[in-house]
């Protein structure tokens, strides 16, 4: 497996003053996905934006790792609704176009 | 410049301590943080308003700063030249941010004339702050829609060239990754979101991928057949008409709608409806053959 875009977790836990636990934890809980190579720990470049995200949450804003799955389920259906209003604002503009 | 009541803002009083500050602002902060509420405007509002209030009550030299000088903030200048000759220390400590969304313009003004914005305690602590996320709304027609193209943007008087897929729809966003707010010390940018909207000027409606239409039919073609040449979104092609076509009746053309998003080569359907016209100002003659055809 390649690692060009990925980034070591040892690296990210420095550059971010976080423990390499909490990314343990969230591999754990699903919230993350970890590649290992080689003993290694690294981490896609696509998922950085949402583990900084669960950092924030973390570490900024006191939620632990429970309340961090539940916004983190809650923001997927937040997202998916969303796109399913948009959806359906495309197909009632469909409709009233049509009258 | 109006006077920001930052006390009023974090829903405390005057002499609430610094743990009231901290417990205030968290409970705020996890309310309005924009990470918990996307795309909501008046959320990141808040949150900006209670970082600065945040900024502000946490720091016990800009706080007493603000309580001295609050109400009378013009003259703010001179509680800085007086300071010049106090013993004190230039950094209060471990107050913390969110980084959430906050740069420089996310202070009001009324913060840069008493504080200076960017000259906080809280920066010289080498925070690294993640740039503002920008929101813009891009216009185009459905024909646009229908190709990738690239199309050159202006953001923050900042040319950047970016591809829109063929097949968008009308309200999706996307995102161009590191576009938005420049990240403070060495903080990531934040990233542009652009919404489309897509306003439709054709003679075709789109649902989904597929496209709607209608087609005018003479009488005779409706009746006896024949050929005809409709218009797709692509260019013409040419349409069978079977005998006794119907009024209203539909036919569906495959993969003539239009290119489903982010699945090259692949298109929707183009549903068209028929609408027969029934002849005008009939000739004597037309008038006697149809009342012929009519006692058959």
């Amino acid at each position: 497996m390649q690692t060009e875009n990925s980034i070591a977790v040892n690296e990210f836990c420095i550059k971010h003053d976080i423990k390499i636990s909490f990314i343990s934890s969230l591999q754990k809980t699903g919230l993350i996905e970890i590649i290992i190579i080689k003993d290694s720990w690294f981490i896609n470049a696509d998922q950085l934006q949402q583990l900084e995200k669960l950092i924030r949450f973390y570490y900024e804003l006191n939620i632990n790792l429970e309340g961090i799955e539940t916004i983190t389920h809650m923001l997927k259906r937040i997202n998916s609704m969303h796109n399913e209003i948009i959806t359906l604002k495309n197909r009632l503009r469909f409709y009233e176009l049509n009258e | 410049m109006t006077f920001i009541d930052y006390y009023k803002i974090l829903g405390i009083d005057k002499s609430a301590t610094s743990k009231d500050v901290k417990s205030a602002y968290r409970k705020l902060a996890r309310k309005y943080h924009p990470d918990l509420n996307p795309n909501d405007k008046d959320a990141k509002k808040n949150f900006q308003q209670i970082n600065e209030a945040n900024e502000v009550l946490s720091d016990t030299e800009k706080r007493k700063k603000y309580d001295k000088y609050g109400n009378d903030w013009q003259h703010a200048d001179e509680f800085e030249k007086s300071k010049q000759y106090q013993n004190q220390s230039s950094n209060s400590g471990r107050q913390q941010s969110y980084s959430g969304s906050q740069s420089e313009g996310d202070f009001s003004d009324f913060f840069e004339s008493m504080f200076g914005g960017a000259t906080s305690a809280g920066r010289n602590r080498q925070v690294k702050y993640r740039g503002d996320d920008y929101n813009a709304e891009l216009h185009l027609e459905l024909i646009d829609a229908y190709k990738t193209h690239k199309q050159e943007l202006t953001v923050n008087n900042k040319k950047i060239r970016i591809t829109i897929p063929a097949g968008i729809e009308n309200g999706q966003t996307i995102k161009i990754a590191g576009h938005g707010g420049l990240g403070t010390n060495g903080g990531p940018n934040g990233d542009l979101y652009i919404a489309f909207s897509i306003a439709n000027h054709s003679k075709f409606k789109r649902l989904e991928n597929n496209l709607y239409t209608t087609v005018d039919l003479d009488l005779y073609t409706a009746v006896l057949g024949g050929e005809i040449t409709v218009d797709t979104l692509n260019g013409k092609v040419k349409l069978k008409v079977s005998p006794e076509t119907q009024n209203a009746s539909k036919v569906k053309l495959k993969g003539k709608g239009f290119p489903i998003y982010k699945n090259e080569g692949q298109f929707g359907d183009l549903h068209i409806l028929y609408n027969i016209l029934i002849p005008k100002d009939l000739t004597d003659k037309q008038k006697a053959l149809f009342t012929e055809l009519s006692k058959t």
